[in-house]
C-alpha cells in the first residue's frame, strides 16, 4: 500500500507507461499476427480467439483478487472441472421435472458449489494457517480426483435435450458480441469496481502488501483473504457456466493446467505475484496475449510443432522483460 | 500419502493372513491372478479399468477356484509399490500387467517372475521381452495406416488433410507414422500436423485455428476419438461445408454410436480397444481352468469399424 502511494506521487506520466505495458505487449503480438498471416485479422478468427480467452480471463479476474491479497490458488483448473461436473449432473437430474429451467437451476448450484470450494481453500489457508501454495496444491489433487471419480475416468455429458437451449451461452452473440465476451466484460467491470472503488478492495491491497501493518491498522487479514478465495470460486463457476455449452461434457482433462495460464495472465497483466498490487484490466490483456500467441503458433508456418511450447515460453518472458524496461 | 496406503495395506495383509489360516485347505486350491493397471485418468484407461473389473466378475463367477485381484495405480512409482504389496501379500500364480512405463516396471516385474509367477504383459512392452510369457497389444501403426487407406480411397487420392496428434509418446508417433506413410503414396497433401494432447478442448481450439488458416480442407484426422468430438464441434460451429470426412480412432463409444447411425462425416473408426486387458485375463485364466496353455505375442489388428461390425466394439456401460 505504501509502495503504491509512493509511486503514485512520483509522477503521473511514468505510472501511465507502466500501466500500459500489457496493452502495448498485446498490440505488438497482434501486429505480429497481422504480418504473419493475413487470415489472422479475419472476423471469425478474432471472434474465436477472444471468445476462447473468456474462460481464462474470467478465472484470472478472481485470481487477481487472491494474488493481490497475498494468496495463490493452484486449484482453479481442477475446481473448474469439478464444478462443471457437478453442474452437468445437477442439470441432468433436474431436466425431467424442470425442462429448460434446469440450466438456470444448475448454474445457480454451480455458483454455490464454486463459492464453497473457494471458501474451503480460504479456510485452509487462513484458519489452518497453511501456505496457500501447499493448501491449494492439495485441493487441486482433491478436485481432480473427484471429477475423475464422478466420470469413472470417462466423460459426463449433458442431456441432449439441454444442449440446444444451452448452446447460445457460448456460441450466441448480442449485437455481434459473443456472449462469453459480454460475461467477461461484466465480471471485469464488477471486479474493477470492487478492487478500486470499495473498502474491501483497499483492504485487499493492504493485506497483500504488508499483512502485519494491515493487521495493526485494524484489517482482518484472514477475512479479507478468505473472501478473495470465495470470489475466486465464484469466478471459476461463472467460467464453468459458459464452458459447458461449448463441448457439452466434463472430463478428467477439463481445465488441465489452466491454473498456470491463469497465473501467467495475471502476472503479465502487471499484478505483483507477491501481492499488494492489482491490475484487473491488465489481467484481461494478459489472457488475450496468451490466447493470441497460441493462435499464432498454429497460423504461422515457421515454428516446428515440437517447439511450440518453447516459443510460447520465450515470448512470455520477452513480454515480461519489455514490461520491466518500460518501467 | 504412500506411507498411509502402505500402512493400510499392511493391515489388510494381516487380515488376509488370518482369513487364509481360517479357510485352510480350500485356500490352497485357489489360483490367484493379479491384475495391475493404471488408474482411470482419461477415457482410455477408464475403459481398461472397466474391462478388467468386468473380467474379474465374470471369471470369478464362472470359476470359483480362481481369484482375480484388480489393482489400479496412479503413477509408475505407485505401480511398483503395488507390485511389491501384491507379491508380499500372497503367492501369485499369474500377473497381468499394463505397465505405466517400460523402463521403470521391467525390474519389478522380473522380481515377481522370479517367484515362479506367470507374466502377461498388455499394451506397453517391457524393455526385456524375455520376462513375459504372454504379450497382448494393439497395433498403433495399423490404426493410422488403415484410416489413411480408407480416406485415400474415399478421396480418390486427391485433396487436403489436416491432422491432430496427441501427447508426444511412442503411441502417438506410431499412429502418425502409419498415417503419413500411406498418405505419402498418394496425391493427398497433409496441410498441417499439430499437437492437441488427446484433449477435447485443445482439439476444439486447434481445429478453429486450422479452419481460419486453410480455406479448403477436405478431411480431418484426429488420432483419437476424444479429440474428434472437439473437432466436430468446431466444424459444426464454423458452418464450413467443404469438409467431407472427420475421422478419429480408438473406438470411443460416442463415436461408435455415430458409426452405427451411419454418420456422413464420421462413417468409420479404428479400434485400439481397452478390452485387450480382458482378452489377456481370459487367456491367463484358460490355463488354470481347462489346461489351455498360451505363450507368445499377440498383436490385435485394427480393422475398420463400420456400421456392419460396430456392435462388436460397442460397450454401452463402459465409460469409454
Amino acid at each position: 500500500m505504501t509502495a503504491a502511494v509512493a509511486s503514485q506521487s512520483a509522477g503521473p506520466r511514468r505510472i501511465r507507461w507502466a500501466d500500459m505495458g500489457p496493452f502495448i505487449a498485446l498490440a505488438v503480438v497482434v501486429l505480429a499476427g497481422v504480418m504473419i498471416n493475413s487470415s489472422f485479422l479475419s472476423g471469425t478468427n478474432i471472434a474465436n480467439v477472444v471468445t476462447r480467452s473468456a474462460f481464462v480471463a474470467i478465472i484470472a479476474v478472481g485470481a487477481t483478487f487472491v494474488i493481490s491479497s497475498g494468496g495463490l490458488d493452484l486449484s482453479v483448473g481442477s475446481m473448474m472441472a469439478f464444478v462443471t461436473g457437478i453442474m452437468i449432473l445437477a442439470m441432468n437430474r433436474l431436466e425431467p421435472s424442470m425442462g429448460g429451467y434446469a440450466i438456470v437451476a444448475g448454474a445457480g448450484i454451480g455458483l454455490v458449489v464454486g463459492a464453497l470450494c473457494g471458501l474451503l481453500n480460504g479456510l485452509i489457508v487462513t484458519v489452518g494457517k497453511i501456505e496457500p501454495f501447499i493448501a491449494t496444491l492439495g485441493t487441486m489433487g482433491i478436485f481432480r480426483a473427484l471429477i475423475t471419480w464422478m466420470s469413472d475416468g470417462g466423460s459426463i455429458p449433458i442431456e441432449r435435450s439441454l444442449r440446444e437451449p444451452y448452446r447460445p451461452v457460448y456460441f450466441g452473440d448480442v449485437l455481434g458480441i459473443p456472449v462469453p465476451v459480454i460475461l467477461t466484460l461484466v465480471v471485469v467491470l464488477v471486479g474493477a469496481f470492487v478492487l478500486y472503488r470499495t473498502k474491501y478492495g483497499r483492504r485487499c491491497m493492504a493485506a497483500g502488501s504488508n499483512a502485519d501493518v494491515a493487521r495493526f491498522s485494524g484489517v482482518s487479514v484472514a477475512k479479507v483473504r478468505t473472501t478473495a478465495f470465495v470470489i475466486q470460486g465464484l469466478c471459476v463457476a461463472i467460467a464453468a457456466i459458459c464452458y459447458i455449452p461449448r463441448l457439452g461434457a466434463a472430463t478428467p482433462t477439463t481445465g488441465q493446467l489452466w491454473e498456470l495460464q491463469v497465473i501467467t495472465a495475471v502476472v503479465i497483466g502487471g499484478t505483483a505475484l507477491r501481492g499488494g498490487k492489482a491490475r484487473v484490466w491488465g489481467t484481461v490483456a494478459g489472457a488475450l496475449i496468451l490466447e493470441v500467441i497460441a493462435n499464432l503458433m498454429v497460423l504461422s508456418n515457421m515454428v516446428s510443432e515440437y517447439l511450440v511450447a518453447a516459443v510460447q515460453g520465450v515470448i512470455i518472458i520477452l513480454a515480461m522483460l519489455a514490461h520491466r524496461f518500460i518501467k | 500419502m504412500t506411507t498411509i496406503t502402505r500402512r493400510a495395506l499392511g493391515l489388510l495383509t494381516a487380515a488376509s493372513f488370518t482369513a487364509l489360516a481360517a479357510t485352510g485347505v480350500l485356500a490352497q486350491e485357489k489360483r490367484v491372478i493379479a491384475v495391475s493397471i493404471p488408474a482411470a485418468t482419461h477415457g482410455w484407461t477408464g475403459g481398461v479399468v472397466y474391462h478388467a473389473e468386468q473380467a474379474e466378475k465374470e471369471i470369478e463367477a464362472a470359476f470359483p477356484n480362481i481369484d482375480v485381484i484388480v489393482k489400479t495405480s496412479p503413477s509408475a512409482t505407485a505401480q511398483v509399490s503395488a507390485l511389491e504389496d501384491l507379491a508380499a501379500a500372497q503367492t501369485l500364480d499369474a500377473l497381468v500387467i499394463l505397465p505405466f512405463t517400460s523402463e521403470e516396471l521391467t525390474g519389478p516385474v522380473e522380481q515377481v517372475k522370479a517367484a515362479g509367477t506367470f507374466i502377461a504383459v498388455v499394451d506397453r512392452g517391457l524393455t526385456d521381452p524375455a520376462i513375459q510369457d504372454l504379450y497382448v497389444a494393439g497395433d498403433n501403426i495399423a490404426v493410422g495406416a488403415n484410416t489413411a487407406k480408407w480416406l485415400a480411397e474415399q478421396l480418390g487420392n486427391e485433396g487436403n488433410v489436416v491432422v491432430l496428434r496427441g501427447i508426444p509418446t511412442v503411441i502417438d508417433d506410431e499412429r502418425i507414422q502409419g498415417f503419413t506413410e500411406v498418405i505419402e503414396g498418394t496425391n493427398i497433401e497433409i496441410l498441417d500436423i499439430q499437437y492437441a494432447n488427446w484433449n477435447q478442448d485443445e482439439a476444439f481450439t486447434l481445429m478453429q485455428d486450422y479452419l481460419a488458416k486453410y480455406p479448403q480442407i477436405d478431411a480431418v484426422w484426429a488420432n483419437d476419438d476424444d479429440m474428434l468430438l472437439g473437432v466436430l464441434e468446431a466444424i459444426r460451429e464454423s458452418g464450413r461445408t467443404e469438409i467431407k470426412y472427420a475421422l478419429g480412432g480408438n473406438g470411443m463409444k460416442d463415436v461408435i454410436e455415430m458409426v452405427m447411425a451411419g454418420d456422413a462425416m464420421t462413417p468409420i473408426s479404428t479400434p485400439y480397444p481397452p478390452s485387450m486387458i480382458k482378452s489377456a485375463i481370459y487367456m491367463v485364466a484358460g490355463q488354470f481352468t481347462g489346461q489351455a496353455p498360451m505363450r507368445g505375442s499377440f498383436k490385435l489388428d485394427a480393422p475398420l469399424i463400420t456400421p456392419e461390425n460396430a456392435e462388436q466394439f460397442y460397450f454401452p456401460d463402459s465409460p469409454f
